[in-house]
């Protein structure tokens, strides 16, 4: 009991920080219609990001305050990643827009490489050690084998939490949340009514790449130290995730990382850690084979 | 006379290296009803989206209130002050109605957003009872008042309707056109109407052109059209 417990924190850490990075996936997919495989590199990218901000804040300015620290990280690890993603749609996928199908995604392949090669080269092939903050840990049962939950893990549910509102408010709620379903919809139809679609598709990767980075942050806090291949696993992962869910809904993007991660998890904690990556893998397998839809894929019966 | 508000000339489309439009020269008054009426592939439709630059006209000038629209971004050309209800409708279906009004509100945003929504539930009540229904639930017919609506969401000065009628019980046809009729007696609103029910557009229309293969090869008044013995074999008898 105490280690399916400790396990079900373990996972829902883990799967929070793939629902982040699988709502780019899914946003992307739902947007313009490509798998943009660069999207783990981005989350890699904004992992280094959040490292050398948190090292200039600490150790260069001599911040203290860790929450104030983390804060500003956040907030400029986002704002820095979103700038890199939207530079990179400009650069390597706008200008395929209208070419055919496969374009767009040999470019993000090679984007991919780009980027995890970029930060090989600039900051060493070698991980970087993050400095510990937020060790403490709380204990939820005393015993041989007793339930922890740390602050960091407290941490990454309530900050996912908090985001995932924020950002699902901006969805459903806003002009900009509104053209932006309407573009997945039907793009011509919504340039007729004056929206500026691509625009609209920036934003989309403008949003994808500050919850990317979002995730990288609280990775690198998580594990503690960042390397430039870190972008490929969790990024296969999380696009998992999307599939899982169903490739273009929102929600299931979140549902879907969290299941990822408990399945993860748990298989690690009872069969195997050497074969938790294949067990995600034949979960997205099972899920193509058997719901290609996902489990909260659009239903395309609509009336006409 | 003043100059026309949309005036198409000699404008040729092509898809890929297939011709659609082979020269086509069109003009709409403002406070007019221009009618458009051809078979199937004639065009039609293509025109409709060739004003909106997409596809681009490959070749002619559309000008819109004496500005050259024909190289502009589809949505500068509806910010200009045209809109569409467009073929097939283009409802967002996983959208609620009363969403899709808000995207035809797009260019002008919550200014006077309320007041436009009143209008068009004063002229669609069938819209505001299903408000909050999604789009894709609606009846043929439903759709097309939210595709009309929609449309007058962003107060154009140029109303495009390509094929309102496509699909609808007789009933419905009737209340589109008495309220496309309406909307031209009381506010002035300046429509371009594409239809293949050529009967009833050439009733409701002032000035009518036929498009035959990508050629407008008839104009006149909807009245002269209506009289005309080619006109009538090809797009009149057999049926209504």
């Amino acid at each position: 009991m105490e280690n399916f417990l400790q396990q079900l924190i373990n996972g829902l850490t883990l799967g929070s920080i793939y629902g982040l990075i699988a709502i780019g996936y899914t946003m992307v997919f739902g947007i313009i219609g490509m798998v943009n495989f660069a999207h783990g590199d981005v989350f890699m990218l904004s992992a280094f990001i959040a490292l050398i901000i948190f090292l200039a804040l600490t150790q260069l300015l001599g911040l203290a305050s860790m929450p104030v620290a983390f804060l500003i990280v956040l907030v400029a690890a986002m704002a820095c990643t979103a700038l890199w993603n939207w530079a990179i749609e400009r650069v390597a996928y706008r200008p395929l827009r209208g070419s055919f199908r496969l374009a767009p995604l040999i470019s993000a392949i090679g984007m991919s490489i780009f980027l995890s090669n970029f930060v090989q080269v600039v900051q060493g092939p070698r991980n970087k050690p993050v400095p510990p903050m937020f060790t403490d840990l709380i204990r939820l049962t005393d015993g041989p084998l007793s339930v922890t939950l740390s602050y960091k893990q407290i941490l990454i549910m309530a900050v996912t939490a908090v985001l995932l509102l924020a950002f699902w408010f901006v969805v459903q709620k806003t002009a900009l949340g509104r053209a932006q379903r309407a573009c997945e919809q039907d793009r011509k139809m919504a340039a007729l009514l004056g929206i500026d679609v691509d625009r609209t598709i920036s934003l989309t990767f403008v949003i994808g790449a500050a919850l990317a980075a979002v995730a990288g942050t609280l990775y690198m806090l998580y594990y503690g130290v960042v390397n430039f291949s870190d972008g490929f696993t969790p990024g296969v992962k999380a696009f998992t995730a999307a599939v899982l869910g169903g490739i273009g809904s929102l929600p299931g993007a979140v549902i879907g990382g969290l299941l990822i991660g408990l399945i993860e998890t748990f298989w690690a904690a009872y069969f195997s850690s050497d074969y938790k990556d294949v067990a995600a893998f034949s979960v997205l397998a099972i899920t193509l084979i058997f719901m290609p839809q996902g489990l909260l894929g659009k239903p395309e019966v609509e009336k006409v | 006379m003043s100059a026309p508000l949309l005036s198409v000339e000699g404008v040729e489309t092509y898809y890929g290296n297939i011709i659609a439009l082979r020269g086509v020269d069109i003009a709409v008054n403002a406070g007019e009803i221009v009618t458009l009426i051809g078979a199937n592939g004639a065009g039609k439709s293509t025109l409709m989206m060739t004003i909106f630059g997409s596809p681009r006209a490959r070749s002619g000038k559309i000008i819109f209130d004496g500005r050259d629209i024909t190289q502009m971004a589809p949505h500068d050309i509806a910010r200009a002050g045209i809109a569409q209800s467009p073929e097939g409708r283009r409802i967002f279906a996983r959208m609620s109605v009363y969403e899709n009004l808000q995207m035809g509100a797009s260019i002008n945003g919550a200014a006077h957003f309320n007041e436009d929504l009143e209008r068009v539930f004063t002229i669609f009540p069938r819209l505001k009872e299903r408000a909050q229904q999604r789009g894709g639930t609606l009846s043929g017919g439903e759709q097309q008042m939210l595709a009309i609506a929609r449309a007058l969401m962003s107060r154009p000065r140029l109303l495009l309707l390509d094929e309102p009628s496509l699909g609808l019980a007789p009933l419905v046809v009737k209340l589109i056109f008495d309220t496309i009729r309406d909307l031209n007696k009381r506010e002035g609103l300046t429509v371009f109407l594409v239809e293949q029910n050529a009967f009833h557009a050439l009733k409701l229309a002032d000035r009518a052109y036929v498009l035959v293969n990508g050629r407008v090869t008839l104009s006149g008044t909807g009245r002269e059209l209506l009289a005309r013995p080619e006109v009538r074999a090809a797009y009149l008898e057999g049926g209504h």
